[in-house]
């Protein structure tokens, strides 16, 4: 029973835990361009091309 | 990078490119830094940059809060059930109210809004069940938590969000991709013009800038960004966008031109007449507002149904607990019952059924190049059994194309592919095309000169090498283009506005699925002629945008349902009146707005497509509504007869919700 008291508010705060990290992913836009973020890994930020 | 440009960040999704630029950096700069890239770009109008998506991220935010709550609260459940008793129920029910208490109050919100309003105006919807529903479900259960009862409701009412916000969401997430698809492809095309001050210069101003009397310099190749009249130079202008004739028309000075029309040969100077909201696109803009007031009447079949439903599923519930009251089982024990009517009839199933359906649907249409604009429009394209088609643009390409290439020899096509590529001349540009097509391979030209309303003149080797304007008389609605190679004789293009590609398999394909089709066209009877006997169609020509409003009106009071297939401004008035209506993807704006509807590329084969879907989508979403009933037939009398339990009903709910998601996918296959 006592197991219970400390596993059941650790397993809802880890539930808690990936809901805000929904939300602030959802905030910070990391959810507006999609397809945008595979192909802007592959730009050479400081190659030649850059001014 | 340059110059003026601050910094540039791509949205690839949306396929927009940001910019910040300094204040003097004017739009055709940043297009023509754009093209030195390789890419063609299009500025967005001003009222299309809004954000979208607002409501699918609330929805979201809400499924994801209801989601969490639910899977928590299942776990907590999943204990009660399998027998946790006295203290530890307890327990565990006020656990579960802690969490269900806070995710209804924000994850409810859409559903009790929406219910509210329909209820303040004295109808009912869908949502009004699942309010009830909800608030019974969430206060009995609280009071069974307060005296240690046994049955809490908390995991049955958080999934029952769940599953209906799923089934928002997803029709929300489908509204906002087609309508950014149809965004980016919105081509704005005359955003602006190039005016002459009075000191000589030339300054470009966006439209809204205009003002009547400024004079606008206007190349050949441009659209009019503004209605004038001529006071330098000649030419010919297409003013098929705005009434559907395909023969250009020639202008000279003292002519009135109008905006959205495309200068086709020389550079013209026009004195400013009408700007913004005084054109002649204004009074069409105008009739569209008024056209586009019927399509609003229009009830979605899940509200249709629920008009049904929510009377019928309140009255089972309070009779259950009448019943029960009779038979002497107590207010406590006859509540629970009725609760559990309420829960297990609540349209969960039904509200993922039509959703679930049509994402399903627009996705598959979307690979097929047709983009939807929601699932309302989806619903009235499966009604259809009439069709109207525009004749410019839309049976045909809107855009000349050469007929008698074949006249030309091999070396001829090198030259005339080199000449016309160095072009943005309408008839160039389709001449480039043409032989892009056929895979010929451009010569090298040196001293590569266009000259503005007579052609592009090179040297090829020794030989001067020549495309341009023709003197040889032009017949009816075709235009010609000489090309002089040395001192051979000058052969004569023509061209003409060429039938989109599986134009005829179309209408026969909408005459299979039972709708008949005919001609509506604002050209003249000549011009449409020919294509009405190449397809076997009868034709209404010369008419007006009233016109064709007119005769929806006239077809519909009739009793038929009129899919307006259009692309001209012209058409924006029948495609908003129209029951359903589609565009091509090379339509005017006005068009591609008023439009249910947007096709991609030259083939006509969508038209019967889209509607072949719209009709599978519409068959699955019949079934179901009948695997719904079906479901509510079973389990409804259980819940009567007192036996559902919490478990059973958690049970059901899901069990069903996946069965309809299941059917709907199953649409992936059948419409391959």
């Amino acid at each position: 029973m006592t197991g219970i008291l400390f596993l059941i508010p650790i397993a809802i705060g880890l539930g808690l835990l990936g809901l805000v990290g929904f939300f602030w992913s959802l905030k910070s836009g990391q959810f507006d361009d999609m397809d945008g973020a595979a192909l802007r890994i592959l730009i050479d930020d400081d190659g030649p091309g850059d001014d | 990078m340059a110059s003026g440009i601050a910094a540039a960040r791509v949205n690839f999704t949306a396929k927009r490119v940001s910019i910040s630029h300094l204040p003097e950096t004017t739009i055709p700069e940043i297009q023509r830094a754009i093209a030195k890239l390789g890419f063609e770009s299009q500025p967005i109008a001003d009222n299309l940059v809004a954000p979208t998506g607002e409501d699918s991220r609330e929805l979201l935010k809400a499924m994801a809060v209801s989601g969490f709550a639910m899977m928590n609260i299942m776990l907590l459940s999943v204990s009660v059930w399998s027998g946790a008793e006295g203290g530890t129920r307890d327990l565990f029910h006020w656990i579960s109210a802690l969490i269900a208490l806070p995710t209804i109050a924000y994850s409810g919100r859409p559903f009790f809004r929406s219910a509210w309003a329909a209820l303040r105006h004295g109808r009912t919807n869908m949502d009004v069940p699942i309010s009830i529903g909800v608030t019974l479900a969430t206060a009995l259960s609280l009071f069974e938590t307060f005296t240690g009862g046994a049955h809490a409701y908390f995991d049955g009412a958080v999934m029952l969000l769940f599953f209906l916000l799923t089934g928002r969401w997803l029709d929300s997430v489908m509204r906002d991709r087609a309508r950014d698809g149809v965004t980016a492809l919105l081509k704005n095309r005359a955003a602006g013009a190039l005016v002459i001050t009075t000191d000589g210069s030339s300054e470009w101003l966006a439209s809204d800038k205009l003002k009547t009397d400024m004079v606008m310099l206007v190349a050949a190749g441009e659209r009019l960004a503004a209605d004038g009249e001529i006071v330098k130079g000649a030419s010919r202008f297409d003013l098929s966008l705005l009434t559907g004739e395909s023969a250009p028309a020639a202008m000279a000075i003292g002519d009135t031109v109008h905006a959205g029309t495309l200068n086709l040969d020389g550079p013209v100077e026009v004195r400013i007449t009408a700007a913004g909201a005084t054109t002649a696109l204004a009074d069409i803009a105008r009739l569209m507002e008024d056209a586009a007031q019927s399509k609003s009447r229009y009830v979605r079949v899940a509200d249709r149904a629920a008009r049904y439903y929510a009377p019928a599923v309140h009255t089972l519930a309070l009779s259950s607990f009448v019943g029960w009251m009779l038979m002497g089982a107590g207010w406590h024990q006859s509540l629970l019952i009725a609760v559990a009517v309420l829960i297990i009839t609540c349209p969960c199933a039904l509200g993922l059924a039509v959703p679930a359906a049509q994402i399903v649907a627009a996705g598959v249409l979307m690979k097929k190049g047709i983009l939807v604009k929601d699932g309302s429009a989806l619903e009235r394209l499966a009604e259809v059994d009439r069709a109207l088609f525009d004749k410019t643009g839309t049976l045909t390409m809107g855009q000349p194309e050469p007929v008698n290439l074949g006249e030309l020899s091999a070396e001829q096509k090198s030259v005339a592919l080199a000449l016309a590529r160095a072009s943005r001349h309408p008839l160039s540009q389709g001449l480039r095309r043409a032989l892009e097509r056929e895979g010929v391979k451009a010569v090298a030209l040196d001293h590569l000169e266009e000259i503005p309303g007579e052609g592009v003149k090179a040297l090829w080797g020794l030989q001067e090498v020549r495309l341009g304007r023709t003197d040889a008389g032009e017949a009816g609605a075709s235009l010609g283009v000489s090309l002089d190679v040395g001192d051979a004789s000058a052969t004569v293009l023509r061209f003409e506005d060429a039938m989109r590609p599986a134009a005829e398999a179309t209408i026969e394909q909408l005459a299979k699925l039972g709708i008949e089709s005919s001609i509506a066209s604002g050209d003249r009877a000549e011009a449409v002629a020919p294509v009405a006997r190449a397809l076997g169609l009868t034709a209404q020509t010369g008419m007006q945008p009233q016109d064709k409003l007119d005769t929806i009106a006239r077809l519909a009071s009739g009793g038929q349902k009129v899919l307006m297939i259009g692309d001209g401004l012209n058409d924006g008035p029948a495609l908003a009146a129209g029951y359903a209506s589609l565009a091509p993807a090379s339509a005017s704006d006005a068009g591609q707005n008023a439009a249910d509807a947007v096709f991609l590329g030259d083939s006509l084969a969508p038209v019967a497509q889209a509607v072949e879907v719209a009709r599978a989508t519409q068959r699955i979403v019949r079934q179901n509504f009948a695997l719904a009933i079906g479901y509510n037939v079973i389990a409804v009398p259980l819940a009567i007869m007192g036996l559902v339990t919490p478990l059973i009903a958690a049970l059901a709910m899901s069990g069903s919700s996946l069965i309809v998601v299941g059917n709907a996918i199953r649409l992936k296959a059948i419409t391959k």
